[in-house]
């Protein structure tokens, strides 16, 4: 250690077998992408070697701070670095959530030739705006021979009277309790509770676990029956994309919180003061449930 | 910890020090301005005459795709983050950057990302050819296969940038030394926590804008296809999003820089300082309200046309009071000219100039003249060569000896600011002229009437080429040998750099020192 207060880790292999991973995985996806029959090894190597490099990175992290090597001021470090993480997810959303105001807001009745703008009429014939979209431009203008075709049904708001059997809303509610239980979970282990800490925990990560599967179950629905695909339109499209990410956000948060878990009861790792790891993972589940709030009211409610 | 460097290749890999870690940038970045400026001269070489002499139209896109690229995520951020990892712990009293690791890791993802990017330019169908810029659907629709590996270089470096982002973020907030308030940073550290913001701010939207363009290639979405409901024009929206404030990722630590050389060397403190810091903050908060002014010739409705004139046109205020107090921070100086202070004037001045041709450009009606001709080619290269690439120079040349304990070559110092100052401008001042009467950008064969123009551009391109070359045995010189440096460097800079010896020990700061 450094002599002073702030420890300085030693020269360490971690970041540069993590850029190789992070590098096979990406290279692999986009020979995998391109059709290349070795894509799909390439890809999986360099996911396991990227795993693998993260697990001894936080295993190495976990042994330095029990080994009290943190002091104060570097336990602020990751602290810092975890709310700007968290940030630029946000951002990463708001470029989608942007995308989708965009695409309802101004090109699609621009499309439908409103505003100064060209006459659209000329391009897409018969294209009226409507959200969601079920006709596209392509099918208005060339009807059977449309290539982007808009879904046969859509994820709206089925009006109150349909509430309690409508997916989205169950999501919600198990989204929303599992935002409380986690942060019982929290106090609990401030109040050195560890029993109802991993009750309460084990509750958030089982409705984790919830969501994922009616998520799955929605886009089972959306695929068979309602005939609403990742290729259906720009409705398809920023319904897909904008769930999807979010499912991948929840899967990511829900492993997390599930790894804290496992840590407390086999380990009985986190203390009343000293819980960072937990509380990150807490910070993004908090995040990740914001976002499906967002989501709920643009994506289905108002969608 | 042992105290001094590991010994062999493993130093490099596996190293958690900033130096270290500074200098790999460096030299990382000094590395892709050559590979740019291969390309760059390439494009240089095709336009020397009209007609199609050298390479294919396809090639030509290619190289200038290329060019853009490296220059911006390989030569110029890496080197400013270079700069911030050497700098910032030494600028604030720290013992290294806050997150060691984290801090190799973003690093070592560069290589392996513009190794991909560059492998582009031997598969079948070539590098990306659709502009740095890749609009859609010239990077969708009719893109080369190779456009998914850029997307996925673009997608890693992206995550590098972010990374080291919030090091530095980290780094400032929490590392400064007892006594260094907020307004008592160096100006470098002020304007690289804002840029760092900015980073973090706008690169996942960058990763946001090519996650579309790759589900648009490969899995059928529609974002950018209208007959599917999308825009073509959405890519635009959400590229300038990322992409203006991006210009500005690449010039706010150049005024750090800036502002920490030429008080040195007026021997004056810098005029203004809480200004500059406004300023700064201003302008990084108006950079994200101006992007569509690349945009005024797509069809935007009035309202939005106006809207972002305006918007552009309020950053020149901000702009204008760094400028002012750079030169009152001259005025009446004991100035010398030393090879830093030559090329910060040189700063100062013909970033202005890049300036005044950006308001031009602000102008929505006059801008459907001037915009996608070698006006625009102009404008940029005058913000960025002069801007971000002499800053750059000058901040190396200012602690280089700092870094290696000898001083430079003076002579060759001043030999190398002329012959880039004077290569620069003969190169990029005639694009103005033949921007303004038409030439088009981004085009291998041009109208007879724009030869001579090109002619004397070309020339001056292998001119400002050669005077690198000077730059790079200069650099690698000092480092083997020289005189040696004092301690100070300078006659007394402001900053605690200055305080270490030179060169400066592996591990500064390890107790912070007391700043006043
Ligand atoms: C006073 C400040 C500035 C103003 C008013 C300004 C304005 C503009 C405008 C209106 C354009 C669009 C021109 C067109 O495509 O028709 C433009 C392009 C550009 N500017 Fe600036 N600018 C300013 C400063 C800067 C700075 C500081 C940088 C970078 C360091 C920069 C980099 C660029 C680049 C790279 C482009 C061209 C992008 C492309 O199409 O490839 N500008 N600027
Ligand atoms: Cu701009």
């Amino acid at each position: 250690m450094s002599g002073g207060t702030y420890y300085v880790p030693e020269q360490s292999k971690l970041p540069i077998f993590a850029s190789f991973g992070l590098f096979l995985t990406v290279f692999g996806a986009a020979n995998w992408m391109n059709g290349n029959s070795s894509g799909p090894w390439l890809f999986f190597a360099g996911g396991l070697t990227f795993a693998a490099v993260l697990w001894n990175w936080f295993s190495i992290v976990i042994s330095e701070n029990m080994a009290g090597l943190n002091s104060p001021q570097l336990k602020r470090s990751y602290v810092i670095g975890m709310g700007w993480f968290i940030f630029s997810e946000v951002m990463f959303f708001a470029a989608f959530f942007g995308a989708l105001f965009y695409i309802r807001a101004l090109a699609l009745p621009w499309l439908a030739g409103e505003g100064d703008g060209v006459d659209n009429a000329l391009l897409w014939p018969g294209f009226a705006n409507e959200w969601p979209l079920m006709t596209t431009p392509d099918m208005a203008a060339n009807g059977e021979n449309a290539i982007q075709k808009g879904p046969e049904a859509a994820m709206s708001w089925p009006g109150f009277g349909g509430l309690f059997s409508w997916l989205p809303f169950w999501n919600t509610v198990v989204l929303l309790t599992s935002s409380v239980t986690v942060h019982f979970a929290h106090t609990a282990i401030k109040n050195n509770n560890r029993k109802q800490f991993n009750i309460m925990l084990g509750v958030t990560v089982l409705l984790g676990f919830i969501f994922l599967f009616l998520q799955a179950e929605e886009y089972i629905h959306a695929y068979h029956e309602l005939g609403l695909t990742l290729q259906s339109g720009i409705y398809g499209t920023t319904f897909f994309m904008l769930t999807g990410f979010h499912g991948a956000h929840v899967t990511m948060g829900t492993i997390m919180l599930l790894v804290m878990w496992l840590r407390s009861v086999l380990k009985g790792h986190f203390k009343p003061d000293d819980n960072f790891g937990f509380e990150a993972a807490s910070w993004y589940w908090h995040f990740v449930d914001v976002v499906w709030v967002g989501l709920f009211f643009v994506v289905y409610v108002f969608g | 910890m042992a105290h001094g460097p590991a010994k062999g290749i493993t130093r490099w890999l596996y190293t958690t020090n900033h130096k270290d870690i500074g200098s790999m940038y460096l030299w990382f970045s000094f590395a892709m301005f050559f590979l740019g400026g291969i390309f760059a001269l390439v494009i240089r070489a095709e336009l020397f005459q009209p007609g199609l002499q050298i390479v294919e139209p396809n090639f030509f896109n290619q190289m200038t795709t290329m060019h853009g690229l490296v220059m911006v995520f390989g030569a110029v951020m890496p080197a400013f983050v270079g700069l911030a990892n050497w700098m910032i712990p030494m600028q604030i009293g720290a013992p290294d950057m806050a997150l060691p690791r984290m801090n190799n890791w973003s690093f070592w993802i560069l290589p392996f990302a513009f190794a991909m990017l560059s492998s582009t330019l031997f598969m079948d169908g070539g590098a990306p050819n659709f502009g740095w810029t890749f609009y859609a659907p010239l990077s969708t629709t009719y893109a080369p296969p190779s456009v998914t590996f850029f997307i996925f270089a673009i997608h890693i470096m992206g995550a590098s940038s972010i990374m080291g982002a919030i090091n530095i973020i980290a780094t400032i907030v929490n590392m400064r030394a007892p006594g260094m308030t907020y307004m008592k940073m160096p100006l470098f550290v002020w304007t690289w926590l804002i840029t760092a913001f900015l980073l973090i701010a706008v690169m996942p939207v960058l990763a946001g804008v090519v996650t579309m363009m790759l589900m648009d290639i490969h899995f059928g979405t529609s974002f950018f296809d209208a007959a599917g409901g999308g825009d073509p024009v959405l890519f635009q929206h959400v590229f300038w999003f990322f992409g203006h404030p991006e210009v500005y990722i690449m010039i706010l630590p150049a005024f750090g820089i800036v502002s920490a050389i030429i008080p040195t060397f007026a021997r004056k403190p810098l005029f203004g300082y809480a200004s500059m810091v406004y300023a700064t903050a201003a302008i990084a908060f108006l950079s994200f309200v101006v992007w569509a002014h690349h945009m005024f010739t797509v069809g935007l409705p009035i309202a939005g046309e106006l809207f972002f004139m305006w918007a552009t046109m309020l950053i020149a205020v901000p702009t204008g009071v760094k400028v002012f107090n750079w030169v009152a921070t001259m005025f009446k100086g004991a100035m010398t000219f030393e090879t830093p202070m030559l090329f910060s004037i040189a700063f100062v001045i013909l970033f202005t100039i890049g300036g005044f041709s950006g308001l031009m450009l602000a102008i929505a009606p006059a801008d459907f003249q001037y915009h996608d001709t070698y006006f625009v080619v102009a404008h940029f290269h005058y913000v960025l060569v002069p801007g971000a690439i002499f800053s750059i120079t000058a901040g190396v040349y200012y602690w280089l000896p700092k870094w290696c304990g000898n001083m430079y070559n003076e002579t060759m110092g001043k030999l190398h600011f002329w012959l880039a100052f004077i290569g620069l401008n003969v190169t990029f001042f005639p694009m103005h002229f033949s921007g303004l009467a038409g030439m088009p950008r981004r085009i291998p064969d041009y109208n007879m009437m724009f030869a001579d123009w090109n002619m004397i551009s070309s020339v001056g391109a292998f001119l400002f080429g050669a005077a690198q070359v000077l730059f790079l045995y200069n650099v690698i010189a000092t480092i083997i040998g020289g005189k040696k440096a004092t301690d100070e460097v300078w006659e007394n800079p402001e900053g605690l750099e200055w305080t270490v010896p030179s060169p400066a020990p592996y591990h500064t700061f390890e107790t912070p020192p007391e700043y006043k």
